[in-house]
């Protein structure tokens, strides 16, 4: 008598029954033709940007350089009238305003996080073609959870980081695929009722970028 | 072996199915408002995206390459989402999934699960099966939350509570949440879901939900959402049972390069959705502590051995043909009987669980292509229909009622005709003595059986007293004398 | 050019006035119309219904009739459609390589009547006149099958007289869909009441296509509600030659 199959055995049997028996696993021979690589200069292409996150109601603050980011930061806080703000261990300390509640991110509880209003982080890349910005959770970017229960997100942008297309970004940010990674393009939105776009069921219902650096 | 698909086993036809969904007004303005905005959403886009048809063509062929090595990616995939530290598990049919699930949640001392949208769990009708074993699932789509609280079932792929209007969702929110002075303006509903999930998604320990993707080359999976409580409940809860039809892997992590394109605008008409998540294993501190995938075949192995029927299976679910569809058009998803509507469901669902339960689905459309023009993985829908209407005749042509069927004797019959130019033009012939019968005011009125569909709503033309070959004969025989007029 | 002429069974019974003004518009333009008596039916019905054995013999037989033709016109892109997507996978699983090759070497000489005439004969002014209002609903096979683009609105736009106008949401499928037309008559109609909204809201007095299947489903519902517009093939008013009062 032979032993049941498992789940597993039964299923990649049913599989390979069906399939040509001489495959070996190759990989896949794709013709990718469609567009790899962008043709904007890098300021067409930071306006591209900003269109889309203008488009999808962002907030947008522009600085020279890194000098520049305590002022932009505490103007992000101050327009949403927030005093209080979440930020990453590793979110470098001469950054942050004065005059505002800075709490670290030291393994606060899911309770604690969903009371502050607002968060702070870095990111690892953007595309500007959909305005989406690439969070790969480590270092100032934070864990996944600072980003998604305060009702605020700032987010600091370098310039260098912006790519004009999605397979550009992707490619950028390759290095950490088996990391977890949150793509943001504009905050939370539905159309479930009656097709009308409204802002922000559940993920921070504001969003601003901070662009830096680059120029 | 208890493949289910949705509640499809007990639909009713579709024709029967379609007439009822037809006196609903308000769902067919509903309908037809919803289809109509993202349809032009979707070509806005598509028309601002040069390289369309080349990520239409890349996503076809990475498709149709994955699921031609389909053992080797799931094999892939399980071993490298297990060094990440999750756990595989794979289950052959519903029950078998949902008692894993269950199995799991109950090992965690669990009794309530948040869930994100998954059509794959309406799929194995997951929610009874919690409930008969205790365990409360909140789903925490707004749009899902809808169709659970006003107790109905999801009537579109991407917006499955598009079948309601904001009066109506006021009311079930009012009554569920015990709220009385909402409103039903837009952003007062989705303030009212918001308040009402938020303590859900702090305190409930165990999330479920699906996957739009499942990449091999790392193990990690792919959420594309846009309200945040896929987010929420991927990141918060300490334990993620994720479901993943075997369908869903994609080779590597480039791939998403044509699927993040393809989907968003294909599905909502967005250059991008608001929130994806990807994540692989289990990652200290940051997100579940305990992380399980559960692989589903419920069916799907079933559509291996054919090139043309696991096509089907390129699906990566973005309701474009439904909005595209004109027969889905008029009659909203619950008329198909099954999870999955319009043209794709025509084609999955009777090919998941049985042609025998859903005979009546390959033939709901009038074959026009729309379907097929938008899909972003190029699914030969009406291709894969006619070869699904061929199986449906040859099984019936081997029962008695089927070979005694009005279409069965009626297309023989033709057939014959059709073979022989002297029956052909004595059918003509017969055809313009019998019609006499039904001949009234100038229009052929009240014609029987099947061909009664046609008058029921349609004038018809008598046929002419001349056919055009009489007309050609009668014209070389007077050859070569006068031209004569013919009109 | 010897042209010959598929007329398509239903034409042949219902439409006998569009096969009449295929013939009067080819010879206007000097050509030699032939019509293979032996022709029936392409087989579409059949196997768009499911019915694919049924089928085989019909494509076999239209096969042999027009083996011999330089040229096939067809009045009708249903038909075509069904010529270009489904004969060869038909003649394939029969296992039959003279079939197969004897489709193969047919398909090429195959044309719907807007693209015998402006694809291969390089025409678009075959001096037809028409002084009407006339909407053109463009067939879904011409569509998305047979690509068909601007051909027949570049013919109707050379013809003298007419007034051309656009359908709201032309492309939206008419309902007809063969026997969807009766198997499924409820949603039929729903997407026929949506058709006729959209060209009654035009005005015109007539309405054409390359296909008397949408036609003779548009002209039903039409005229059941009370409409006196015309339908006509888009042969028909090629063939006219009306001039204006």
């Amino acid at each position: 008598m032979t032993p049941t199959l498992t789940a597993r055995e039964e299923i990649l049997a049913r599989i390979r029954a069906a399939l040509p028996s001489d495959r070996g696993h190759e990989a896949a021979d794709i013709s990718r033709t469609y567009t790899r690589a962008g043709n904007l200069n890098r300021e067409a292409c930071l306006n591209l940007l900003l269109d889309r996150l203008a488009d999808y109601e962002s907030e947008i603050l522009h600085v020279a350089e890194e000098s520049g980011l305590p002022a932009a930061i505490a103007q992000a806080l101050d327009n949403a009238h927030e005093q209080r703000v979440l930020v990453d261990a590793a979110f470098p300390a001469d950054w942050l305003p004065q005059g505002f509640d800075i709490i670290v991110d030291n393994e606060l509880s899911i309770q604690a996080m969903n009371g502050i209003p607002a968060v702070i982080t870095t990111c690892e890349a953007a595309a500007a073609s959909t305005g989406t910005i690439f969070l790969v959770h480590h270092g100032a970017q934070g864990r996944r959870a600072i980003t998604l229960l305060p009702d605020h997100h700032i987010c600091l942008l370098h310039r260098a980081q912006v790519y004009e297309l999605i397979p550009q970004a992707l490619a950028a940010i390759s290095a950490h695929r088996a990391e977890s990674i949150t793509t943001i393009s504009g905050p939370s939105a539905t159309s479930d009722i009656e097709m009308t776009r409204i802002r922000g069921v559940h993920g921070p219902r504001r969003l601003t970028v901070i662009l830096y650096g680059g120029i | 072996m208890s493949i289910r698909v949705g509640k499809t086993s007990k639909a009713p036809d579709f024709p029967v199915a379609a007439k009822t969904a037809l006196q609903n007004v308000q769902l067919r303005q509903n309908v037809h408002h919803a289809a109509d905005v993202i349809r032009n959403k979707r070509a806005l886009r598509v028309s601002e995206t040069p390289d369309w048809q080349e990520l239409r063509n890349a996503a076809h062929d990475i498709k149709a390459h994955t699921l031609a090595h389909l053992d080797h990616y799931l094999v892939d995939f399980e071993r490298n989402c297990q060094n990440a530290g999750g756990t595989v598990h794979w289950a052959r049919d519903a029950d078998e999934a949902n008692a894993i699930a269950i199995g799991l949640i109950q090992q965690y001392g669990g009794d309530e699960v948040i869930k994100v949208k998954t059509m794959t769990s309406d799929e194995i009708q997951m929610n009874p099966a919690l409930q008969a074993a205790g365990i409360t699932p909140h789903e925490t789509d707004l749009a899902d939350m809808i169709v659970q609280l006003g107790e109905d079932e999801p009537s579109h792929i991407v917006v499955p509570a598009l079948h309601k209007n904001r009066f109506e969702i006021r009311d079930i929110f009012c009554k569920k949440m015990a709220l009385s002075n909402l409103t039903a303006e837009p952003e007062a509903l989705a303030n009212a879901a918001r308040q009402y999930l938020r303590d859900r998604f702090l305190h409930v320990k165990i999330g479920i939900s699906g996957a739009n993707f499942a990449i091999a080359e790392t193990g990690s999976v792919c959420v594309v959402e846009s309200e945040g409580n896929g987010r929420m409940c991927v990141t918060l809860p300490e334990v993620l049972i994720t479901l993943i039809g075997i369908e869903k892997i994609i080779p590597s992590f480039q791939d998403l390069e044509v699927f993040l394109q393809l989907l968003p605008r294909s599905a909502t008409g967005e250059r991008m959705n608001p929130y994806n998540s990807l994540w692989a294993g289990v990652h200290a501190g940051d997100g579940p502590k305990a992380f399980h995938v559960i692989l589903l075949d419920n069916g799907r192995t079933k559509l291996m051995h054919s090139e043309m029927e696991r096509e089907t299976l390129d699906c990566i679910r973005c309701g474009a043909c439904l909005n595209a569809c004109p027969v889905y058009r008029e009659t909203g998803g619950h008329a198909y009987g099954s999870i999955y509507s319009g043209p794709i469901g025509a084609i999955l669902s009777p090919q998941l669980n049985s042609l025998e339960y859903s005979r009546s689905l390959p033939y709901a459309s009038s074959l026009c292509g729309a379907c097929y023009e938008v899909c972003p993985v190029k699914i030969n829908i009406p291709e894969i229909l006619i070869h699904l209407r061929g199986r449906v005749v040859h099984d019936d042509q081997k029962t008695l009622s089927g070979t005694l069927s009005q279409m069965n004797l009626a297309m023989k019959g033709a057939a014959l005709v059709f073979g022989s130019r002297r029956r052909y033009e004595a059918a003509q012939r017969l055809g313009r003595m019998g019609q006499m019968l039904f001949q009234h005011n100038g229009q052929l009125e009240h014609l029987p059986g099947m061909a009664g569909g046609w008058t029921r709503f349609r004038d018809l033309r008598p046929l002419p007293k001349q056919s055009f070959r009489d007309w050609w004969k009668a014209r070389e025989a007077a050859k070569p004398a006068t031209e004569s007029e013919t009109r | 050019m010897q042209i010959a002429l598929f007329v398509a069974c239903y034409n042949d019974t219902l439409f006998p006035q569009t096969g009449i003004a295929v013939t009067s518009v080819l010879e206007r333009l000097g050509h030699t119309v032939t019509f293979p008596m032996q022709q029936t039916c392409c087989g579409q019905m059949h196997y768009n219904t499911g019915f694919h054995r049924e089928a085989v013999p019909i494509v076999r037989r239209f096969v042999q009739t027009f083996a011999d033709a330089e040229v096939v016109c067809v009045p009708s892109s249903s038909c075509v459609a069904m010529m270009r997507e489904h004969y060869e996978m038909i003649a394939q699983a029969e296992n039959d390589p003279a079939f197969l090759a004897d489709v193969r070497a047919l398909l090429p000489r195959i044309f719907e009547l807007s693209e015998l005439l402006v694809d291969r004969l390089g025409i678009e002014d075959v001096g037809a006149s028409f002084p009407y209002s006339v909407a053109y609903h463009p067939s879904c096979h011409s569509v998305r099958v047979l690509h068909l683009g601007d051909k027949p609105t570049r013919l109707l736009r050379a013809v003298q007289g007419i007034h051309l106008i656009d359908i709201p949401n032309k492309e939206q499928c008419c309902g007809f869909g063969g026997t969807f037309a009766v198997k499924n008559a409820d949603v039929s109609g729903a997407m026929l009441a949506e058709k006729q909204a959209s060209i009654l809201s035009t005005g015109a007095e007539v309405v054409t296509a390359v296909d008397n299947s949408c036609l003779m489903h548009i002209y039903g519902g039409l005229h059941r509600a009370g409409s006196t517009i015309r339908t006509l093939h888009l042969a028909e008013i090629l063939a006219s030659q009306e001039s204006a009062q």
